[in-house]
């Protein structure tokens, strides 16, 4: 067998379906074996777009996606995208060509040093340096990418590596004495923070994306009712907690519901689980649950201590420890707390967001509760990066895991798009959508053209404001409204552009249209693009860089009558900014 | 909502220069192209201070050791700890505590010697720090040195009156003492 059959062999015995890739030169004997095998392959039209579509179906399935670029140029494009899935925890496996064996070293063409490269944005990578150890080395790298804390992992392969021969092997046994992730949580530690929960007046937990790599939602749900403490996600957790449950508070952090915000601040009892609370997450970390003991419950034992003090750690598989934390508290009596609870209900219920607006240029909120009212629970919605990204993070009510992906750790404008396209593929039956911003989605507009060709019936909302919201509401904030280069002077007519893929565009400009459209296209079962035209002059408040979570700035606008129960309303000028 | 008086903010302590001492972190690593590069390119990246790494084959086929000398507070290593331990290819992470531990360097000095005097010192100073002459030349003399770093920069101080040419060092490495490995 051919080195290029076995890399085909390996990727069909680990169970993959698709691979979204780009050929190229280094390429050729892997791209031959390709032509004629089962796999299906989805010809991108920039490898950045491979990368993400692989890393929206991970999160979309919880199965490894694969994404494959050539040499030099196509390994570097596909940077972007592992860095995304790194910080993110994406369980991806990237696979590069590499110039022969005998040139690495010479500046040969399209070369470049991709281990080098991709060693601090990878949770590992391998160079194949002989055919024969290709099996064992695709075997490791769906290993390492799907267990412990999740991760990318880029295999390099030369071409001569390629073409060689090798024996496969009947067996192949994993052998990585380096890395055994911990899955059971010490019994001692858990048996602590059961102590400390009980202890505790005002429990919250805090979930993050750890929660939907473990599937732990159902458990969860089930602490959370037990020990009455509601439930604030990180951007990676949102959806692992059902959004319109009552003790669901929302998201927490930097752009986070008010909600989330102040609960967390008076709590005093903190549980983390699979988070890594992110500097978006905390605000000034010396102001962050200041009253608060922090239970940490992460897979990754790097993560504890890293940026907050903990005072008991739990290392391992957040649905063993959390499920043993249930079986524990559940013996014991009076774990709930009515008080806690009755009062986080009616501080939650009069800050929820207020998310209906009439005026024309389109509020974003309003647009935003349109979209809920388009979709169902089983739809997958992505976002780009920016003020889009936080007004559905902020405003979008997610049932269910899996179901709302975003770049939340590296920000990677332009991930919107193809990851909706990805998660498509590995959901045929869900329906996605993409929800955007004008800037970043021209980034990858190129990729309309993979969408036809395959027919991924994806919808992307583009919230078209024409400005580069989220830097330009900084600048409004904190630069004194110096608009320095984030307003897009010269944009394309985004239905045209649609148009001149072949894929339905439609304009959407008043309230009750975004419903109307948005149905109509998920209807159509085809690929559509909706340009959104929205008000470029709305703010979403925020707490400025460097300050506590509750010192949010601007005006946050409540669902009810009287605004002067909103417990914070500050300017920037007197925060100080950035 | 105001924050009651009286409650500390929650922070990780900001450690003083002083508090930061240095530390001997020993790694079994796997014994393969690369792995020097990850580990070196972990400090860098983190921002972790390294003052010198070894590395060379360890008493098992395939495994090497890696002697890591950095500076830093307890927070701090313990961060090196655990990221080190993420390495796929790191197997085992140990900080060495100073008073349990043998730490040796090798150092090369490499030296002016022309008079008869100060070759005839620089000789004694050799012996005296239990040192060797490994090479000698009309014009210079190099010695060879083992010990704690310490030492290695003791004798140094005291060469340099000389004209110090060249000094090699290998930089320390550690195993700990008693019948415990790692």
């Amino acid at each position: 067998m051919k080195g290029s059959q076995a890399i085909i062999k390996s990727l069909t015995d680990e169970g993959v379906d698709v691979v979204f890739g780009y050929p190229g030169g280094v390429l050729l004997p892997l791209y031959d074996v390709i032509y004629d095998s089962d796999l299906k392959h989805i010809l991108v039209r920039h490898e950045q777009c491979a990368a993400h579509a692989a890393d929206g179906y991970a999160r979309a399935s919880g199965k490894v996606g694969v994404c494959i670029g050539t040499s030099g140029p196509g390994a570097t494009n596909l940077v972007t995208g592992i860095a995304t899935a790194y910080m993110d925890s994406a369980p991806i496996v990237a696979l590069a060509g590499q110039v022969g064996t005998s040139m690495i070293g010479n500046d040969a063409f399209q070369e470049v040093d991709t281990i080098g490269i991709t060693m601090p944005i990878s949770k590992h990578n391998y160079q194949a340096m002989d055919s024969s150890e290709i099996p064992q080395m695709i075997r490791s790298s769906f290993y390492i990418a799907r267990t412990g804390r999740p991760g990318p992992v880029v295999v390099d392969l030369p071409k001569d590596v390629q073409k060689g021969e090798l024996d496969y092997p009947e067996n192949i046994t994993i052998d990585l004495p380096g890395y055994k992730p911990t899955k059971k949580g010490h019994p001692l530690q858990v048996k602590k923070a059961s102590e400390l929960i009980l202890k505790s007046k005002k429990p919250v937990i805090l979930a993050g994306g750890g929660i939907i790599h473990s599937e732990s939602s159902e458990e969860l749900q089930h602490l959370s009712e037990l020990i009455g403490a509601p439930v604030t996600t990180t951007l990676m957790g949102k959806g692992c907690f059902p959004e319109d449950h009552p003790l669901a508070l929302g998201m927490l952090g930097m752009h986070g519901r008010v909600a989330s915000n102040m609960i967390v601040d008076e709590c005093d009892c903190l549980i983390a689980v699979g988070c890594r609370f992110s500097d978006r997450t905390t605000g000034d970390v010396t102001k962050f649950a200041p009253n608060a003991k922090v239970i940490h419950i992460d897979v990754d034992p790097a993560e504890i201590g890293k940026n907050v003090a903990v005072d008991l750690p739990i290392v391992g598989d957040a649905k063993i420890i959390l499920s043993h934390l249930v079986r524990v508290i559940s013996q014991t009596k009076d774990q709930g707390k009515p008080d806690w609870v009755d009062y986080v209900k009616s501080f939650r219920a009069s800050c929820l967001p207020r998310l209906s607006f009439d005026d024309v240029p389109l509020k974003p909120q309003q647009v935003i509760k349109e979209i809920s009212e388009a979709v169902t629970d089983d739809t997958i919605l992505t976002t780009d990066v920016g003020q889009n990204q936080m007004w559905m993070a902020h405003y979008f009510t997610s049932r269910n895991p899996r179901k709302f992906i975003s770049s939340g750790g590296l920000g990677t404008m332009g991930f919107g798009f193809p990851s909706a396209m990805g998660a498509k593929v590995a959901m045929p039956d869900n329906d996605a959508v993409a929800v955007c911003g004008d800037g970043g989605f021209l980034m990858v507009c190129q990729d309309l053209a993979t969408v036809k060709e395959y027919d991924i019936p994806v919808v992307v909302c583009v919230l078209d404001n024409r400005y580069l919201g989220m830097v330009a509401q900084w600048q409004k904030l904190f630069y004194d409204e110096r608009i320095s280069h984030t307003k897009l002077k010269a944009m394309p007519d985004f239905v045209k552009l649609a148009e001149s893929f072949g894929i339905n565009g439609y304009r959407v400009e008043r309230p009750g249209e975004m419903k109307e459209t948005l149905q109509e296209a998920l209807k159509s079962g085809e690929p559509s693009l909706i340009d959104v035209m929205i008000d470029p002059d709305e703010i979403l408040p925020m707490v400025p860089p460097g300050c506590g979570i509750t010192e949010i700035v601007g005006e946050y606008k409540v669902e009810r009558e009287n605004p002067n129960e909103i417990p914070y309303r500050r300017s920037a000028q007197e925060t100080g900014g950035d | 909502m105001k924050y009651p008086t009286g409650v500390l903010p929650r922070k990780l302590e900001v450690t003083k220069m002083d508090q930061r001492r240095n530390h001997i972190i020993s790694a079994l690593v796997m014994h393969r192209p690369g792995v020097l590069q990850r580990v070196a390119g972990l400090f860098t990246r983190r921002g972790f201070n390294i003052d010198s790494i070894t590395v060379g084959p360890s008493e098992q086929d395939g495994l090497a050791r890696m002697t890591i000398i950095s500076k830093g507070d307890e927070k701090v290593l313990e961060q090196i700890t655990k990221q080190l331990n993420k390495i796929i290819e790191v197997i085992k992470v140990r900080d060495l505590d100073a008073e349990g531990t043998v730490t040796r360097e090798l150092c090369l000095i490499k030296t002016h010697a022309t008079s008869e005097r100060s070759r005839s010192e620089i000789i004694q100073y050799a012996n005296i720090f239990r040192g060797r002459i490994v090479d000698v030349g009309p014009e210079n003399l190099t010695l060879e040195i083992t010990g704690t770093p310490e030492k290695i920069d003791a004798l140094i101080d005291l060469l340099r009156g000389y004209g110090i040419k060249e000094i090699a060092r290998t930089g320390p490495t550690a195993i700990s003492r008693g019948s415990k490995t790692i």
